[in-house]
């Protein structure tokens, strides 16, 4: 009996989360995935196994090679997004935990710091976004004040909807989701290890290179897993930070809902999810996350 | 959908509950929630209509009014053009009345969601604006591109899923509110007068134009610009072919590439930062989000054009499973909300009442000589919430009503190749 107990408790255990999931997670995917073979009328969908929402979806995508057709360009300029983002999320990410971690001596100077980095969540999404305006439009702060010490004569209208504004918004919404899991491995990095590179004459860049950034590649690989899946599915922040002139995959996928064309909008969600998935899967070749965790 | 759920949780958790305290409160909560399931059983409680629509068409005061005269609770329910549209399509029992735009009755009525309004219950009926029921303003024709209300107004039958093409006794909406769009423009910036939308793609305003990115909107206002410039020539704006949605967007592009926008907008609020903040001084824009501006000291025109207006309207609808209490409710709203009271609240906002001669009987006439004469005001005009929102002396924008709604070269509309117009769009924000 008692072991029968033991055998079953993990399951229950895990039943509640599990359910929870197949319920909001599994269910949700398995329909749109259906629903990606439906047709559709401007009023109605229908269930059928037709493959034309894929076939719009990558519409003249071959016929039109070299040139690229609209849904590689958006996919392209999405994944440019998510590298560079990508890039300055994980410097910037990697250096302020290494801070953290060996700078900072004090535990509760490392608590307080931590805490401060969790600022740019205080308050919605959306009011984080307009209140660039102000500061980066034409007439905002950021211009006035080159204008007023003569760095340039003309307003800059580059700061604002543009490349620049996105990655500036993107990073500064996401360091944090680097910053987290980085702080997480490094600090269970045990300090002997370094002391005894230095013992054995290791430089500060060998030390940093060949103990702390292999004993980080868990943490690294789960920041870089939130912070690309976050960048890929954006919409809102890549909106109205680039002036909506920039196209993402989720805008592509938001208008074709608005236009009651489910059907392709979700083929468009599951070409999104299988090239997410095969970035992570990539991701995962070269860091075991479960064994390190 | 929705609903079923939310009574299938109360209820069970309301018999547990009350099996473990039997507590006063909770026979008194058990009985609040038999009243909304069967509003028959309780005839003297107040009746209380779910009001879809956005938050444009909403406002405090006409529900504190409709609650004092007929004693009916308004309860907004505030959604996005687009999923006012979802919504009907895909939740229709999650309203009692819903105030929807005549261009996406196109595929709402297919989807055989509504019920279409009887015409003997609607008192005032026959005192509908022209410019709905005929297409026509102060007895001229006006500009029938699109999906012109009344075209999709009246139904064959109640049940019905084609429209009729002469009056029947059967009213898919009943009308709320319209007006005319044109571009908003910031005359302190620009410096001279702007007489054509083609000034939307003019290099003179490289970086400070922008464009509505609702599709089905933008497009009405691109194919406005291309007329303008001679650039192609429609059938039908409003429906465009395949060959006239191509060229349309491949101008847009071209003036993307170009560096033309600054930005697009999709939500009112938008549309003002742009223009408020100087970041844009020509763009699409909605009457109130223009009000919106110059209520911060701003200059903002809604700049009539010689093309003239697109236009819009909305109305309400009923969902096809209103009856009993619930339905008779929603008839006496509309024929409060045509009684004047409301179309009065929405003129001063910039609007246009449904019922026109009951509205002036509920303003004063120097506020009817501003809105509806083009008048110069008499007085301070203040808006329905009472803050000032044009000096004594001032002209509105377009001028009169028949001026305004005389000059609508189209309407908002949903095309036969609305797939490929989106698809198209999508092209053009990706360029």
């Amino acid at each position: 009996m008692l072991e029968m107990k033991s055998r079953w408790a993990p399951y229950w255990q895990a039943a509640p989360l599990a359910i929870v999931l197949l319920i909001f997670f599994v269910l949700p995917l398995l329909v749109t995935l259906a629903v990606s073979f439906w047709t559709y009328t401007g009023y109605s969908i229908e269930p059928a196994m037709v493959s034309d929402n894929y076939a719009s979806a990558f519409d003249k995508c071959l016929a039109s090679l070299p040139d690229l057709c609209t849904t590689f360009r958006t996919y392209l300029s999405t994944l440019k997004f998510c590298l560079i983002v990508w890039l300055i999320t994980l410097v910037l990410g990697f250096t302020v935990a290494y801070f953290l971690v060996f700078e900072v001596k004090s535990n509760n100077m490392r608590l307080i710091l931590a805490l401060i980095t969790t600022i740019p969540f205080w308050t919605s999404n959306v009011i984080r976004m307009i209140s660039w305006i102000p500061l980066l439009g034409r007439n905002g702060v950021v211009n006035q004040w080159l204008l007023s010490v003569g760095l340039i004569s003309e307003p800059l209208d580059w700061l604002l909807y543009s490349n620049f504004s996105v990655v500036l918004a993107l990073v500064h919404l996401n360091t944090v989701f680097m910053i987290v899991p980085i702080l997480n491995s490094m600090s269970r990095i045990d300090k002997s290890l370094v002391e005894a590179a230095y013992d054995t004459g290791a430089s500060g860049w060998q030390t940093l290179w060949n103990v702390i950034i292999p004993l980080s590649k868990t943490g690294i690989a789960i920041g870089s897993i939130f912070v690309i899946t976050v960048v890929m599915g954006d919409f809102i922040s890549i909106g109205l930070m680039g002036g909506q002139q920039i196209a993402s995959a989720g805008k592509v996928i938001e208008s074709q809902i608005n236009a009651l064309q489910f059907p392709i909008a979700a083929a468009n969600a599951v070409v999104l999810l299988a090239i997410v998935l095969m970035i992570i899967w990539t991701l995962l070749r070269f860091v075991d996350i479960r064994k390190e965790l | 959908m929705n609903d079923k759920t939310k009574n299938g949780i109360s209820q069970s958790g309301i018999s547990r509950r009350t099996l473990l305290k039997g507590s006063a409160i909770t026979a008194g909560f058990l009985g609040t929630t038999a009243v909304t399931g069967f509003p028959a059983v309780h005839a003297d409680e107040p009746i209380t209509l779910r009001y879809l629509s956005t938050a444009t068409n909403q406002s405090a005061a006409i529900a504190a009014k409709a609650k004092e005269i007929t004693g009916i609770n308004i309860e907004y329910v505030t959604v996005t053009t687009d999923d006012v549209t979802k919504r009907i399509i895909t939740q229709p029992d999650s309203f009692d009345l819903v105030d929807t735009e005549y261009f996406s009755l196109r595929n709402l009525i297919p989807s055989g969601n509504f019920q279409a309004i009887d015409a003997n219950k609607v008192k005032l009926v026959d005192k509908l604006a022209t410019a709905i029921t005929k297409g026509e303003v102060d007895g001229k024709k006006i500009g029938h591109q699109g999906t012109a209300p009344h075209k999709v107004l009246y139904l064959e039958k109640q049940r019905g899923k084609t429209f009729a093409n002469e009056q029947t006794e059967w009213l898919t909406l009943i009308p709320t509110t319209y007006n005319a769009d044109t571009l908003g423009i910031r005359p302190d910036l620009i410096k001279r007068p702007i007489e054509s939308w083609a000034e939307l793609l003019n290099p003179e305003f490289k970086g400070k134009a922008s464009i509505l990115n609702i599709p089905s909107i933008g497009i009405m206002d691109a194919a406005m610009v291309n007329e303008a410039l001679g650039t192609v020539k429609y059938g039908d704006k409003g429906n465009m072919t395949k060959e006239e949605i191509d060229k349309t967007i491949a101008t847009l592009i071209e003036a993307k590439k170009a560096g033309q926008f600054r930005a697009f907008w999709s939500d009112f609020n938008e549309s003002v930062n742009l223009m408020a903040s100087g970041e844009t001084v020509i763009q699409s824009m909605w009457s109130p989000a223009v009000t919106a501006v110059r209520l911060k000291g701003i200059p903002c025109t809604f700049q009539p054009l010689k093309e003239g207006y697109r236009a819009w309207a909305s109305g309400f609808g009923l969902p096809k499973t209103l009856k009993g209490k619930q339905l008779d409710a929603a008839y006496e709203f509309i024929n409060w909300f045509l009684d004047g009271w409301a179309g009065a609240h929405l003129n001063r906002q910039g609007y246009y009442a449904a019922v026109l001669d009951t509205a002036q009987a509920n303003m004063e006439p120097f506020e009817w000589a501003f809105w509806m004469e083009g008048k110069p005001a008499e007085k301070d005009i203040l808006g329905p919430d009472g803050g000032l929102l044009e000096k004594a002396g001032s002209v509105r924008d377009g001028g009169s009503y028949n001026t305004r709604m005389g000059a609508v070269a189209c309407w908002n509309s949903i095309m036969d190749e609305n797939a490929y117009m989106i698809q198209k769009w999508n092209e053009f924000i990706a360029a």
